[in-house]
C-alpha cells in the first residue's frame, strides 16, 4: 500500500490546481514560444552572423587589432573593478550583518541605488564631475589627468554599476549564519584575520562566488554607464560591447557578431556557472537553518 | 583559577541586563548561573569571556584585571548554546583549531596536535568520530565536541552557555551528570548558565540565582534550597505553596501549626514534602479534602484543596512517600488534617 502512496500523491496534486488542460498547456506553450523568440533566436542569429562568411573570417575579425585591445580593456576593467566590489561587497555585509550603527538602513538603501538609476545616468554622473566642463575637470587637465574618455573613467562607471552586486547576496547569507562560529573560533584564540579566513570565507565561499560571479557578468558586459564616458575611440576606449556596436555601425557584420558571440559565450558559462552556485548556496543556507533551528 | 567580578553593569537600550553584580568564585568550582530567560545571566557569562564589554565594572581572573583584554587573551573556553562547530570543517580539525592558531613558537607539532586531539575524544568518548562533519553527529555528540573543543586550548576557566539546553532529556540528563564527573576529573573552573534549577541543583557546587540583572542569592544547592533568602528564590527552585496572612488565613495556619504565637511575616513558603497529611477525627471541621494524586517515582504529590470564603477554593501541595501513601488509604475527597512542619517566612 505505501509503495502505491508516491504515485497517487505525484498524480492527484497537478489536478489540486483545478486548472484545464487547455489552460495548462497553452501557458506553457506561451513561455516556450516567448523563450525561443527572444533568446534562442536571437542567440542563434549571433552565431549565424558570426560565421555567415565561414571560420576564417571570424577568427580573422576576432584577431584584428581593434578587437584584442578591446577584450583586453574589458578584461582590465573586469579585473580592477571586481576585486574592489568585493572588498566593498564584503566589508558593507559584514558591517550590516555584525554591527548595529546609526544610518544602517541608509547604507542598505543606498547600496541598492545602482539598481534603480539608469547606467546611462550613472555614465553621465561621471562626465558632469570629470568631464571638460565638470566640477573638476579642468583641474584635472591642469594636472594632464585624464578621466573621461579614458580607462580610469570606464572603470568608475562600471564601479558604480556593478558595487551592489557582492553586497546584496552577502547580507542575508551573513545575517543567516550569525556569528556563533566566530566567537567560537576568537574564544579559541585565533585572531581577526585568522577567524575571517579560515571561519568566514569558508562559510560565505559560494554566496561570495555568486556575487563575483554576477558582478563580472555586469563588470564586462555594461554597455550603457561605460558608452558614456569612453567617447569610442576604436583600439583605445572600446570595450567589447562598444566594440560590437562600433563594428556593427561601420557595417563590419562579421566582426560585430563576432565579438557578440563571445559576449552571448560569457553569458552561457555565467549561467551555468550560476546554477551551479545557487545550488551549493542554498545547501550552505539549509544547513545553516538547521543549525539555527536545532 | 579563580573569577572575581566588581560592579559590572550592561544596560541595553533602556533594558537594564545587569545591574551592579560583584560576585567572587574562588578556583575549582563548578557554578551555576541560574535565572529565568532576560535575567542577564548570559550577558554576565559573556562578558566574563569578554565576548561582550560591561558599561561598568571590572572583571578579574586570578587578580589580574582584564576588563580591556580581548577574547583571546582571557584562557577561557567557551561553549555555546547552539554548538558553534565549524561546520566546514571535520570533529578533527574543530578540536585542533586552538592548538593550531597558535602563533609559530608556541604552535605544537602536528604530531603533538593529533595526539592530543584523540585524548581529547578518548575523554569526551567519541574517538570514532573524528573524521565526522558536524552536521553528522547527533546534539549529544555535538555538544561533547563542542566541549573537547573548549579543552585543547588547555584554558583555566571553562564558561558553558545553557550546554544543555538544546538536547532531548534523556540526553540531557546524562550529559549532566557526565559534566560534573568530568569536572571532578579536570577541576577546571566552571560557570554554565541555565534556567533550569534541578539542572543547578544536579550539577553545581556553587549556584548564583540571578533575577532583574541582580543576584538575588549564592551558595550551595542545599543553602538555596533550604534556605532560600528570598521570596523569588523560594519560589523559583523547586516547588512551593504560597501562604498569604491576612484575617481567616491566620486562623487555619494557627491550626496546622506552622504559626506558634504571632506570624513571622506576610507571606509563608512551604515545601510539599514540609507538609504532613493524616486523616482527620474531624471531617465536618477540616476545610481541607484530597482532590488527586500523582505517582512521582519514590513520592507520591496530594494535591489537596482548602475550602475558599466563595467556594472558589486553592491547591495546596504535599509530598510523602509511597508506603505512606498506601497506609494512610486515602480516596478522593477525603477530608484530611495538615500539619506543616517547617517553613520559610518573607516580608
Amino acid at each position: 500500500m505505501s509503495a502505491m502512496n508516491p504515485s497517487f500523491s505525484r498524480r492527484a496534486k497537478p489536478l489540486t490546481l483545478n486548472d484545464s488542460v487547455w489552460l495548462r498547456h497553452t501557458l506553457v506553450i506561451i513561455s516556450l514560444l516567448t523563450i525561443v523568440l527572444f533568446l534562442i533566436l536571437p542567440l542563434a542569429t549571433v552565431l549565424i552572423e558570426a560565421f555567415a562568411k565561414g571560420w576564417s573570417t571570424y577568427a580573422a575579425s576576432l584577431a584584428e587589432p581593434d578587437a584584442l585591445a578591446a577584450m583586453r580593456l574589458t578584461l582590465l576593467v573586469a579585473a580592477i573593478t571586481v576585486p574592489l566590489t568585493t572588498v566593498f561587497g564584503v566589508s558593507a555585509a559584514w558591517a550590516i550583518a555584525r554591527f548595529e550603527f546609526w544610518g544602517k538602513n541608509l547604507l542598505i538603501t543606498l547600496i541598492d541605488l545602482p539598481f534603480s538609476v539608469s547606467p546611462v545616468i550613472a555614465g553621465l554622473i561621471y562626465v558632469l564631475i570629470f568631464g571638460a566642463q565638470g566640477w573638476i575637470g579642468p583641474w584635472l587637465s591642469d594636472h594632464d589627468i585624464k578621466v573621461i574618455f579614458a580607462v580610469p573613467g570606464i572603470v568608475l562607471a562600471t564601479l558604480f554599476v556593478t558595487f551592489p552586486f557582492v553586497a546584496r547576496e552577502l547580507i542575508p547569507l551573513m545575517q543567516e549564519i550569525g556569528h556563533e562560529e566566530e566567537e567560537a573560533a576568537l574564544s579559541l584564540g585565533a585572531n581577526g584575520w585568522q577567524t575571517f579566513f579560515k571561519i568566514t570565507v569558508p562559510n560565505i565561499k559560494w554566496g561570495l562566488l555568486y556575487g563575483v560571479l554576477l558582478c563580472n557578468a555586469r563588470a564586462m558586459g555594461e554597455f550603457g554607464a561605460v558608452s558614456v564616458v569612453s567617447g569610442h575611440i576604436r583600439g583605445l576606449t572600446n570595450t567589447l560591447p562598444l566594440h560590437v556596436e562600433t563594428s556593427y555601425n561601420e557595417y563590419d557584420f562579421v566582426g560585430a557578431f563576432a565579438s557578440a558571440s563571445l559576449l552571448a559565450g560569457l553569458a552561457v558559462v555565467t549561467l551555468v556557472v550560476k546554477t551551479f552556485l545557487e545550488w551549493k548556496q542554498k545547501q550552505d543556507l539549509k544547513a545553516a537553518r538547521q543549525a539555527a533551528a536545532e | 583559577m579563580s573569577i572575581t567580578l566588581q560592579h559590572i553593569s550592561k544596560q541595553f537600550g533602556a533594558f537594564k541586563a545587569l545591574d551592579d553584580i560583584n560576585l567572587d568564585i574562588p578556583e575549582g568550582e563548578l557554578v551555576a548561573l541560574l535565572g529565568p530567560s532576560g535575567c542577564g545571566k548570559t550577558t554576565l557569562l559573556r562578558i566574563i569571556a569578554g565576548l561582550e564589554q560591561a558599561d561598568q565594572g571590572d572583571v578579574f581572573l586570578e587578580g589580574d584585571n582584564v576588563t580591556d583584554q580581548p577574547v583571546k587573551n582571557r584562557q577561557i573556553g567557551f561553549v555555546f548554546q547552539h554548538y558553534a562547530l565549524f561546520r566546514h570543517m571535520t570533529v578533527f580539525d574543530n578540536i585542533a583549531f586552538g592548538l593550531r592558531v597558535k602563533p609559530r613558537k608556541l604552535r605544537p607539532s602536528e604530531t603533538a596536535i593529533k595526539e592530543k586531539v584523540h585524548a581529547l575524544l578518548q575523554l569526551v568518548q567519541l574517538d570514532w568520530l573524528h573524521d565526522r562533519f558536524p552536521d553528522q553527529l547527533s546534539g549529544g555528540q555535538r555538544q561533547r565536541i563542542a566541549l573537547a573543543r573548549a579543552l585543547a586550548v588547555e584554558p583555566s576557566v571553562l564558561l558553558l552557555d545553557e550546554p544543555f539546553g538544546a538536547l532531548d532529556a534523556s540526553v540531557r540528563k546524562d550529559l549532566r551528570l557526565w559534566l560534573r564527573h568530568l569536572h571532578h576529573e579536570l577541576h577546571v573552573t566552571s560557570i554554565f548558565v541555565t534556567h533550569d534549577q534541578e539542572e543547578a541543583m544536579e550539577v553545581a557546587s556553587q549556584i548564583v540565582v540571578l533575577n532583574h540583572g541582580k543576584i538575588e542569592q549564592k551558595g550551595t544547592p542545599s543553602e538555596i534550597y533550604d534556605q532560600p533568602q528570598s521570596d523569588f528564590v523560594s519560589r523559583f527552585i523547586g516547588q512551593t505553596n504560597v501562604f498569604h496572612i491576612a484575617g481567616d488565613e491566620q486562623h487555619w495556619l494557627k491550626s496546622t501549626g506552622i504559626i506558634v504565637d504571632e506570624p513571622k511575616g506576610i507571606v509563608a513558603h512551604v515545601r510539599p514534602h514540609n507538609i504532613s497529611v493524616e486523616k482527620t477525627a474531624d471531617p465536618a471541621n477540616s476545610p481541607v479534602y484530597l482532590k488527586d494524586w500523582q505517582h512521582l517515582g519514590g513520592t507520591i504529590r496530594l494535591e489537596l484543596n482548602r475550602d475558599g470564603h466563595n467556594g472558589a477554593g486553592s491547591t495546596i501541595y504535599a509530598e510523602m512517600p509511597n508506603e505512606q501513601f498506601r497506609e494512610l488509604a486515602l480516596n478522593k475527597g477525603d477530608r484530611v488534617a495538615l500539619r506543616i512542619k517547617h517553613a520559610h517566612w518573607f516580608n
